[in-house]
Order: structure tokens, then sequence, then C-alpha cells
């Protein structure tokens, strides 16, 4: 655990012989293992935290109100983005897939059609993205500050376990409050595909409603309820781990931050084809 | 960790710990080294701390000292050597273990660390919340008699971000000591600091440990307000003792890195041996 941000040491400063021109197979060699080996070690950090996680979060004291704070910022504070951005989707889904059904006379599918996408993939993606770029990239930055200004140590010097006060409730806080975001997000979306497609659209509701509920059933509401729970956990592990491990002052902490929303899209978007295959049984 | 706040010493345990305290030497520091990658920082660091008294860790900027007291708070672990501290090798403990021990011990970060997202009330009152079975009126009045004796009683329900760095400071001693901690480690406490502000800090050392009756740890490069303060020094040169004991038997020696420190730094020795502690 680097403590307080120091400059480059001699070990890692670059040595002349780094900074040799040209091509040379060492290098490239270097720059490839480099390039498979980092995501390997960071799977490697994130798995070392997790269990770390997974350890405190068993053990008392419950910080249940740290829990509350961090479910309220998570939750209340990305209801409004989080249903704005649901509305819009669900709008233009209801736009394009009549638009394109009409081809071949299916318009009237659109309904069922706009349930089982936004209920199984758009909901959760849509949802975990707006969260972590809002939410979690907050939590870098906050957790972040709080390394960088020896917060965290001061925590340990207190006897406080830093895992246990920091990221355990924010974890869990990310599993509860993704999956009712999602909820919202499904709702908006296809409230505003409803609007789109009865009022500007001409599809007649009961049909639109009809064939909705016929062909939307619980499997695909679990599946979106469970990536959610996953990405809920997902965007506070990285994000958590990006300010836990953060060093190097303000710009630093600026670094981690922005690394924070790219791990995380990256993470949702590869989890939830891993989800999608698993739950499906097949694509694997 | 509260859930194990009740766990006591045992009797004997006790004993040990009560017969240690006749001790003058608080805590013996014994050949720590401490390397990062192949950078050697701390090369066997060998030093006493004198009970109750300020003991002063003096050295240029990456002499490695800060890096030391993290190895004596057990923020990390030393590569070797031991922390014994009432007959108990702090430097070997693990877990639950380490945790009940670090409680005797407090440290006031150079940027003070203080919680952003708490007020300095809730600050200080953190230890208490998180170790004791104190009930909200308890802490109210230990929290507040911490303030008072500070100087600071006045700021309880501000920010940290709203304070000066000397106000900073004292909530950081508050919390540090809150617990009655027996030791006090303190980072540069003066540095980057006015004059006026520097002596305060000092006598703010000075005041915690004889009204509280503490053992500190200060770190410092500052050679003319150690020696207003320091009953002991210990002068790091490049992760190794240069030297250690009083301040005036530092100030006598002719040649060397703590000669050359001395001078480099325009105090007079005349200077030292009138204003030093003793
Ligand atoms: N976490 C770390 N990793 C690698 N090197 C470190 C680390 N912390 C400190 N160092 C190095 O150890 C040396 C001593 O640092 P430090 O103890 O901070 O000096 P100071 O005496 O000014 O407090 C410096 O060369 C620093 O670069
Ligand atoms: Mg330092």
């Amino acid at each position: 655990m680097a403590g307080k941000a120091t400059a480059p040491t001699d070990a890692q400063r670059a040595t002349p012989e780094d900074e040799e021109e040209g091509f040379s197979l060492k290098k490239l060699g270097e720059a490839i293992a480099k390039f498979v080996l980092a995501p390997i070690a960071e799977l490697g950090t994130l798995a070392r935290l997790l269990s770390q996680v997974l350890f405190w979060v068993v053990r008392p004291p419950y910080r249940f109100r740290l829990f509350v704070e961090q479910a309220e910022f998570i939750g209340v504070g990305s209801v409004f983005i989080v249903g704005l951005t649901g509305f819009f989707v669900g709008a233009v889904l209801g736009l394009q897939l009549v638009d394109g059904f009409r081809d071949f006379g299916a318009e009237n599918q659109t309904g069922a059609v706009v349930g089982i996408a936004m209920a199984r993939e758009m909901g959760p993606v849509f949802t975990a993205l707006m969260v972590s770029s809002r939410a979690g990239s907050a939590m870098t930055t906050e957790i972040g500050s709080m390394r960088v200004s020896d917060q965290i140590n001061a925590l340990i010097t207190m006897a406080v376990n830093p895992v246990q006060f920091l990221i355990v409730p924010r974890f869990v806080a990310g599993i509860v409050m993704v999956p009712i975001l999602d909820v919202l997000f499904c709702s908006i979306g296809l409230f505003g595909a409803y609007l789109v497609c009865t009022m500007l659209l001409g599809i007649d509701p009961g049909i639109f409603l009809g064939q909705m509920r016929w062909l939307v059933d619980w499997p695909d509401m679990m599946q979106g309820l469970i990536k959610a729970m996953v990405f809920g956990g997902t965007i506070s592990l990285i994000a958590c781990r990006q300010g836990f491990y953060a060093s190097g002052g303000a710009a630093g902490v600026g670094r981690a931050t922005n690394r924070s929303v790219v791990h995380n899209a990256i993470a949702i978007l590869a989890l939830d084809y891993l989800i999608t295959a698993l739950v499906l049984g097949q694509g694997i | 960790m509260g859930w194990f706040s009740a766990s006591k010493p045992s009797a004997e345990e006790q004993a040990r710990i009560d017969e240690a305290k006749q001790d003058p030497v608080h805590m013996y520091v014994r050949n720590i080294h401490k390397s990062y990658g192949d950078h050697h920082v701390l090369k066997g660091i060998t030093f006493d701390v004198l009970r109750q008294k300020t003991n002063v860790v003096i050295g240029p900027s990456g002499s490695g000292k800060s890096v030391l007291m993290r190895q004596v708070i057990r923020l990390e672990t030393p590569d070797e050597g031991e922390v014994v501290v009432n007959g108990v090798n702090y430097a070997a403990l693990k877990g639950m273990d380490l945790e009940r021990v670090r409680r005797n011990m407090g440290m006031v970060f150079q940027q003070s660390a203080l919680f952003d997202s708490m007020t300095v009330f809730d600050n200080v009152a953190f230890p208490l919340r998180e170790h004791t079975k104190m009930s909200r009126k308890e802490i109210r009045e230990r929290v507040m008699d911490r303030l008072e004796s500070l100087g600071i009683g006045h700021a309880w329900r501000k920010w940290p971000a709203e304070l000066s760095g000397g106000m900073q400071r004292r909530v950081a001693v508050a919390r540090a000591m809150v617990l009655e901690t027996d030791i006090l480690i303190y980072d540069e406490p003066t540095t980057g600091l006015d004059p006026l502000t520097v002596q305060t800090v000092d006598e703010l050392i000075a005041e915690t440990e004889e009204k509280f009756g503490v053992t500190s740890i200060v770190i410092s490069h500052d050679m003319a307000s150690v020696f207003r303060i320091a009953d002991r020094i210990t002068f790091l040169y490049f992760g190794e003792v240069a030297a250690t004991g009083a301040p005036s038997v530092l100030a006598e020696q002719s040649e060397g890195p703590v000669a050359e420190y001395i001078d480099a730094s325009g105090v007079s020795r005349e200077f030292i041996v009138a204003h030093s502690k003793g």
C-alpha cells in the first residue's frame, strides 16, 4: 500500500536503456507481455479485493447507516438520469421497430419485442452504464481523495478496517439499488415506447399491451434483474478498487476516476454477454 | 471493529503491562529493515522511545522518516526487526491482536487526514463510537473536553475544510488521543506552517504530553524547532541512524552528517545548547 503520493522512486523511473530508440525484439516482447498480463493482474487485484469484501460483509458491526447513505446516493441520486434515459431509449426503440416491422407487416409485435429487449438487455445495461458514470466515478473520486490525503491510513491507525468501512456499504448498495433502478428504467422505457407507438405511429394500444403481456414473462424479467445485481456489485467493486489504490495526488485521483468509468463499461458489456450465454445455455 | 472491544487483557497480561510501565523506555525499535522492490529504504533502524517524553526523529527529506513511522504504527509490515511496546513485539502481530494493541497508538498525519465528510465533532467522536460503549452524553463530554483543552471548542460544528492548517492539526491531535492513547506519532507537524503556528503546535505537543501523559514521537526536518521540544533526538540519514541521544549531545558533534545538517540549517550550537530542554 503506497502511503502518501511520492515522486517515482529510482526503481520506477525510466532507465536510459528504456529510452533506446528504434525497433528491438525485446521491446516488442515486453509490450505484448504487458498488454496480455496487465488485464490478468487487474483481475487478480479485483478478485483479492472481492474476497476481502466478502470476508467483511458478514462480520459485525453491520454499518447500516453507511449502507443507507450509499443506497440513497446510488439509488435516489440516479432516479432522474435513469428515468430520462429510460424514456428516450424506449421511445426510440418503439420508433425504430415499428418502422422496421412495417416492411413485413409485423408492427403489432412491437410491444412484445420492446418488452423483451428492455427487460433482458437495455434495462440492465443502460442502467448500469448510467450508474457507473454518475455514482461509480464519484465513488472513485471520493475514496481516491481519502487515499491520497491519508484518510484511509488514519482509519487503519484507528483500528477501523477500511474495506469494511468504505467498500462493503457501497458494494451492498450497488447490488440492491441497480436492480431497483433497472425496474424503473424498464417501466419508464415501456411507457415511452407505448406513447410513441400508440399516439404517434397509430399502433392499437390494446394490441401493444396485449402482445407485450403475452410474450414477456418471468424468465425475461429475472434475466434482467440478475444482470442488474451483478452489474451493481461490479460497478462498486471496480470504482472502489480504483479509488482505494489510487496514488499520485489529485492528478492520480483524476486518472483513477477515468479508469473507473472505462473499466466499468468494459466489465458491464463483457459480463452481459457472459451472463446471457449462461442463462440461455448457448453462445459459449 | 467494535465487536471485540469488550476483550480486555487477561490478568496475567495486565500484570506484565503494569510492570513494563515502570520502564523509562516506552518503545524499543530494533533493527528495522524495509525495502520496496530493490530500493532498500530502511537499513536496520534501532533506537529507544522514552516514556512520556518528546522523541524526535529528524533527517533530510527522503531519508525514510515517514516509511519508518509506517512500520512503527504497522500501516506496513517491516521486512525484519522488532518494535516492542509493553513487552509485546508489535512488528509480529497480526489480525485481531494487532487491532487491539493498535488502539494504544495514535498518529497525526502530515496533512491532518481529517475525514472531510464529517464535522470536527464527529471526527473526534469517531474512535469513541467505533471502540467504546460510551453513551451519547459521555461521548459529547469527552469530545468537548478534548476540543476545549486544545483551544478549539468553539469550532466543533465546523467542517475540516473551513479550518486553518493549525486548527486542523489540533483537531487531528484531539482525534488521535481521544481514546487515551499512550503513544502519539506526529509526522512533520510543523512543515509548511508559519512561524507563529509552528510555535503553537510545538506548545501543543508539550501540553498534550503533560496533560495526558502521552509519549510523543515527532518527525521533523526543522532543526530550530526540534531542539526546542526534543528530550531525545534520533538522526536518520539515508535509512540509517546516524546519531541518537539528548539534544545537547547531538549539538556537540563537530563532523559527520549531523554536524553538516546543523550547520546547513543556520542554527548556532550555542543557541541549541541554550534553548534545548532539560
Ligand atoms: N510506497 C513506497 N514505494 C516505494 N518507495 C517508497 C515508498 N514510500 C517511500 N518510498 C521511498 O522511500 C524513501 C524515503 O521516503 P520517506 O520516508 O517518505 O522520506 P521522508 O524522510 O522525507 O519522510 C524515498 O526515497 C521514497 O521514494
Ligand atoms: Mg515524510
